[in-house]
């Protein structure tokens, strides 16, 4: 984020310099930048007219590592864990050799600038679509790491969460390889930098707190209270409150446990203004047939006496009647 | 394959060398030795002139190292990254020099086709995670870093915390310089955790001079002592970190 201008300036290409791959032979027109950080610049370039982003690197290595992911990324099937990977390449230059990448453009605009536009309805859907990628990232052996608002892209419609830039991917058990301190629970003294699936459950925890405080805050006391303070400072963030000390604190063990928590949380509320998830909807549902088919059955079951009843009193009432004809 | 020890100098200065050797020198002779020499330049609200500049990239140059210059407030991000890049690029070079054992020539990682280059990047990644690390962090306690220790200390907590979520050994020890009597002093001594500085940081005192060439050619000794030491436990630790460096 803040480091490597030097980087930044080191290549500088500009708008409309064809790239052409020294071993595939692709050629890539670059249109313009979309953002760099500590491992390289991200471009838009066209591709046979189709919208790419082509990543590059001074650091090979670092290329050849963030290519390495998403190659497993794509072995995960039916998954949006990230972008998906199209070319590999190295681009021969007077200076020397840059490696590269290309990979699906994913167009939109970053969490926060979502929410800021769209409204704050759109929270509750975001997270538990990423949740939900996050558990499928999480049962594949990977840990995100660096799982921050400006790693994350609202596409749509229909609107759905991505994660850009797998830079922090790390394998599960070993250290995190690239983190921001605001969402870094080592950072809050709040546990280590061990790839497992709470780390990032704490930087989703962290996301929901930046959303409420777009300019983020120092760290302090730097620890479980200042955070709990923070969280109490905002109606939004105390309905959660929950749900946000138990990620804060590890207490999750897997992305869908902190989903179904968030989730439980919105029954009790039926008039809560959001849309209630639709899997709780249908369990409604279902619950709510089954419960009107038993009382339509007590109902025909109770219709059924009455009838047998009526019927029994008219023959009665007509034998009575025959009787007393035969006496009369 | 066989993971060696990976010796790391870690210097943390604000500013220009004063006095002893050439501090540039002092770096390549670590590199000679199997020591990789890392820089950073801390800067509060001053600028590190150019002079100061080009001694930080100089000694990273010739120490085989890496250099960064950052405002205090961003060291702790800086300290665990420059360490992890220069872990990275000499275990890079060790793979570099087996590949061309095995492959011939000035074969290189780049050299390899892209997807060739995934599987030799996934033992880098391996052995990053698994090799023992040594780093001995050198202090700069010249008068104009006082109000940037306890910077400084957090940035180093937060070194140790990253380095110890692998799952390979770490080992750090803490020099200061200048020291009261003389140019170079250890203040911790070789521990796999830094949460013990707490307490050391308070009392350190701040000096006028900055040796940092001294400092590095003391550093090295301090190296060399440790492995004479484990040599009589007759431990095998002959890394091969040193001899292909």
């Amino acid at each position: 984020m803040m480091m490597n201008h030097s980087l930044k300036n080191q290549f500088n290409v500009k708008p409309g310099t064809l790239i052409e791959g020294k071993w595939h032979h692709n050629q890539y027109r670059i249109i313009k930048e979309l953002g760099f950080g500590a491992n390289g610049i991200v471009y838009l370039a066209q591709f046979r007219n189709q919208s790419v982003a082509l990543k590059m690197s001074d650091n090979g290595m670092s290329i050849t590592s963030e290519v390495n992911v998403l190659k497993s990324f794509a072995k995960v099937q039916g998954s949006a864990l990230g972008p998906s990977l199209l070319d590999v390449d190295d681009w021969q230059q007077r200076g020397g050799q840059i490696s590269f990448y290309v990979m699906e453009y994913i167009q939109g605009p970053d969490l926060l600038t979502y929410i800021q536009q769209n409204g704050r309805v759109w929270v509750e859907v975001l997270i538990l679509q990423l949740l939900n990628d996050l558990h499928t990232l999480h049962q594949n052996g990977w840990v995100f790491g660096d799982l921050k608002p400006d790693n994350l892209i609202v596409t749509g419609p229909p609107a759905r969460i991505r994660c850009i830039d797998v830079g922090g991917t790390t394998i599960q058990g070993r250290a995190i390889k690239e983190f921001t301190e605001f969402f870094d629970r080592g950072y809050w003294g709040l546990g280590s930098r061990k790839a497992d699936p709470s780390y990032d459950l704490f930087a989703v925890a962290m996301i929901l707190i930046n959303i409420s405080y777009p300019k983020r805050f120092n760290k302090t006391s730097g620890d479980l209270k200042q955070l709990e303070v923070m969280i109490k400072g905002k109606d939004e963030l105390k309905k959660y409150e929950g749900t946000l000390i138990h990620a804060l604190k590890g207490n999750f063990s897997s992305a869908k446990e902190m989903r179904t928590a968030m989730l439980q949380f919105n029954q009790p509320h039926p008039n809560h203004k959001t849309r209630p998830p639709q899997r709780t909807q249908t369990q409604t549902r279902q619950s709510n047939k089954s419960v009107s088919r038993q009382t339509y059955t007590k109902k025909k079951k109770r219709s059924g006496l009455f009838e047998t009843t009526l019927i029994f009193i008219i023959i009665s009432l007509l034998y009575m009647f025959y009787i007393y004809g035969q006496l009369t | 394959m066989k993971t060696g020890t990976l010796k790391q100098i870690l210097l943390i200065t604000d500013g220009c060398s004063n006095q002893g050797e050439d501090p540039i020198a002092m770096a390549a002779l670590a590199k000679e030795q199997g020591i990789t020499v890392n820089v950073i330049g801390v800067m509060e609200h001053d600028v590190i002139d150019e002079k100061g500049m080009n001694e930080i990239e100089g000694i990273a140059m010739s120490g085989g190292g890496v250099s960064q210059v950052v405002y205090a407030k961003q060291l702790s991000q800086t300290v665990q990254m420059v360490t992890r890049k220069a872990m990275t690029q000499t275990l890079q070079g060790v793979v570099n020099r087996e590949l061309q054992q095995i492959l011939g020539g000035s074969k290189k990682v780049e050299d390899l086709p892209p997807d060739q280059r995934g599987e030799v990047m996934e033992v880098v990644d391996e052995l990053g995670e698994t090799v023992e690390l040594e780093v001995l962090i050198l202090v700069d306690m010249s008068a104009s870093m006082k109000e940037k220790l306890p910077t400084v200390k957090e940035a180093l907590l937060d070194l140790s915390l990253s380095l110890n979520a692998r799952s390979g050994d770490n080992h750090f020890s803490v020099f200061v310089f200048p020291a009261r009597k003389k140019e170079v002093e250890k203040v911790l001594d070789w521990t796999p955790n830094l949460g013990s500085l707490t307490s050391i940081f308070g009392k350190l005192t701040t000096g006028g001079i900055t040796p940092t060439g001294p400092a590095i050619r003391e550093a090295l000794t301090y190296f060399k002592k440790k492995r004479s030491l484990r040599s009589l436990f007759s431990r095998d630790d002959e890394s091969f970190f040193e001899e292909s460096v």
